[in-house]
């Protein structure tokens, strides 16, 4: 009862941010109305006992992504302006690669099969997490890809602003 | 038993009795459903974890402006004449009326929503973080699996409303107050969470609690490293001298905070007290062993006055180091932190995951004694502290030749032209 209000609380949050988001004129609005459909996502993390991905969400979503948004916004000349013009030329395809995507994810819920008992969450979830995450037969190969992807993007940074 | 005995018995865990008794004088004597006390007692409990840091942070005002004053040569806020109490204790009770009756001033074109909302979700965050502080045994607002996680997320995530403050405050000088606020924060934040990592790496977990029990021998005395940066990092989070280049009063007028005044800049003031008590805290939990003393087992309020008495030391060295020393300028302390904290907390790393492995492997599945870990621990320390000396000399003579070249060179120039 509480947890089904709660989702459905957290879940308005999100999807009023989300909606929000492309709906406003303001651009650095737009960004914090995403940092609160960011919230809204890690609260759902909480009611499905992931903490976890919850702190997650808030560490490099709302603390790292975001700031680094709102960065890019303040940075960038004539971005702030209320008079542009909301959506550019492309608007046409985006909205029907858009469409497709949803489309597909749609498709994609449909075809799972229905959950009929919920299994308990396991006890040590993060113990189990970071086992998974070194274990050759888990996820150790998108894990290193992810760090050796991290450290490319770092080399790239520092060799676009060093002086020279 | 005698009256003394069952006293002595309930001021033994008295926070824990207490809990008891309104819980029993609510379903029992009441009788209230088990859900709904259940509720209330939840209600009472995020209250008291709420309301706590509140008034730790009222008296620690008290005490930080009077250590000031004396460090500085003055006697601080005292009590002649006025309704203040001895020594002047009430003084910020006094201060906190005069900031609630001050007039809600609100500048020419803020933006309007972000710029009230930032001094309220800066207080929210920095009271999240005591949800999860131990204070005793069982003492505790909740033992979260991600415990330390938690506090960096959210430390994290309030990053965010500086910029809000400074952006929506319609100030260019607030804008790039926020700028080099958030410039600070982040990059400090590397450090404090990779310090963080060698404690969850040796203690094998993120909950408080296990943190707090994993150490048989303090923290402290294995990993001094971690500790340092640790304490160095977190400094500059709080805004404290010598990084305290975010408020910087005598050239950026306050920065991000320039346009706010009354009651939402003292929640600003206030965040920042009580992220200073926080950090106390978190400290006294990763490195001092948390509640851990001696007679906790028989008494365990004896937990809670150890873990006061941690925050109180960890406050007044605090307080010390930030009135010795002088403020950095900002590309001191960028090149401090990147140059220096983030290389040191990477070694410390490595080393300590390392170390910790082959001592696992030598005991080969056996219980490691505390104090062998513990004494490896701190020669690995040793070792990377004594690298790090001979690192950090070799830059500055480094320094030191390519300065006297140019300085050569410079006079070179001059003689050539006259």
């Amino acid at each position: 009862m509480t947890q089904q209000a709660l989702f459905i609380l957290f879940g308005v949050i999100t999807v009023a941010a989300a909606v929000a988001v492309v709906t406003v004129r303001n651009l650095v609005h737009a960004a914090l109305f995403l940092l609160l459909a960011f919230f809204g996502i890690a609260g759902l993390y909480v009611l499905l006992e992931a903490p976890f991905f919850a702190a997650i969400q808030l560490f490099v979503y709302m603390g790292a992504i975001g700031i680094l948004i709102i960065f890019g916004i303040m940075l960038t000349r004539g971005m702030m302006r209320e008079d542009q013009p909301r959506a550019n030329e492309q608007w046409v395809l985006a909205g029907v690669l858009t469409l497709a995507l949803l489309a597909v994810l749609v498709w994609l819920a449909w075809q799972q099969p229905g959950v009929e008992t919920i299994e308990a969450v396991p006890e040590n979830t993060i113990a189990l997490l970071g086992m998974a995450l070194v274990d050759p037969a888990g996820f150790v190969l998108p894990f290193e890809l992810a760090s050796v992807l991290l450290v490319v993007a770092f080399i790239g940074a520092v060799t676009i602003v060093r002086e020279r | 038993m005698d009256f003394a005995t069952r006293l002595l018995t309930f001021l033994a865990d008295a926070i824990v009795n207490i809990g008891d008794w309104i819980r029993g004088l609510l379903g029992t004597t009441i009788g209230l459903d088990p859900s709904l006390v259940s509720v209330i007692m939840t209600v009472i409990g995020a209250a008291v974890v709420a309301f706590f840091p509140l008034i730790v942070v009222v008296f620690f005002l008290w005490a930080f402006r009077k250590l000031l004053a004396r460090i500085q040569g003055r006697i601080g806020p005292n009590s002649s004449g006025t309704w203040a109490g001895p020594y002047a204790i009430f003084q910020t009770f006094a201060d906190a009326i005069k900031m609630l009756t001050k007039e809600d001033i609100r500048p020419q074109g803020v933006d309007v929503v972000p710029y009230n909302l930032a001094p309220l979700l800066v207080l929210v965050a920095a009271l999240a973080v005591w949800a999860v502080i131990p204070f005793g045994p069982e003492l505790i607002g909740s033992d979260l699996s991600i415990g330390i996680f938690y506090i960096m997320a959210f430390s994290s995530a309030a990053l965010v409303v500086f910029l809000m403050a400074g952006w929506s405050s319609n100030n260019k000088y607030a804008t790039v107050g926020a700028f080099r606020a958030v410039a600070q924060l982040i990059g400090y934040e590397i450090p404090q969470l990779l310090s963080v990592l060698v404690v969850v790496m040796v203690s094998r977990s993120l909950s408080m609690q296990e943190i707090v029990g994993r150490q048989d021998v303090i923290f402290l005395v294995a990993l001094p490293l971690p500790a340092l940066v640790f304490f160095l990092a977190s400094m500059a989070e709080v805004n404290a001298r010598p990084f305290e280049l975010m408020e910087a009063e005598s050239e950026l007028v306050a920065g991000f905070q320039i346009e706010y005044s009354g009651m939402k800049w003292g929640m600003f003031y206030l965040s920042e007290f009580m992220n200073a008590v926080a950090v106390a805290a978190i400290f006294s939990v990763l490195f001092l062993g948390g509640w851990r003393g001696p007679w906790v087992d028989a008494a365990p309020i004896l937990g809670t006055v150890w873990f006061m008495l941690k925050i109180g030391l960890m406050l007044m060295v605090w307080i010390f180091f930030q009135f010795t020393l002088p403020r950095f300028r900002i590309d001191q302390m960028l090149a401090f932190n990147w140059k220096f904290l983030v290389p040191l907390s990477l070694a410390n790393v490595c080393v300590v995951g390392l170390v910790d492995r082959v001592i696992t492997e030598v005991f080969g599945g056996r219980a490691v004694p505390a104090w062998t870990w513990a004494g490896v621990m701190l020669g690995a320390n040793v070792v990377v502290a004594v690298v790090l000396w001979g690192v950090v000399a070799l830059a500055e003579r480094q320094t030191r030749r390519r300065e006297g070249a140019w300085h050569a060179a410079q006079a070179g120039e001059s003689e050539v032209g006259a």
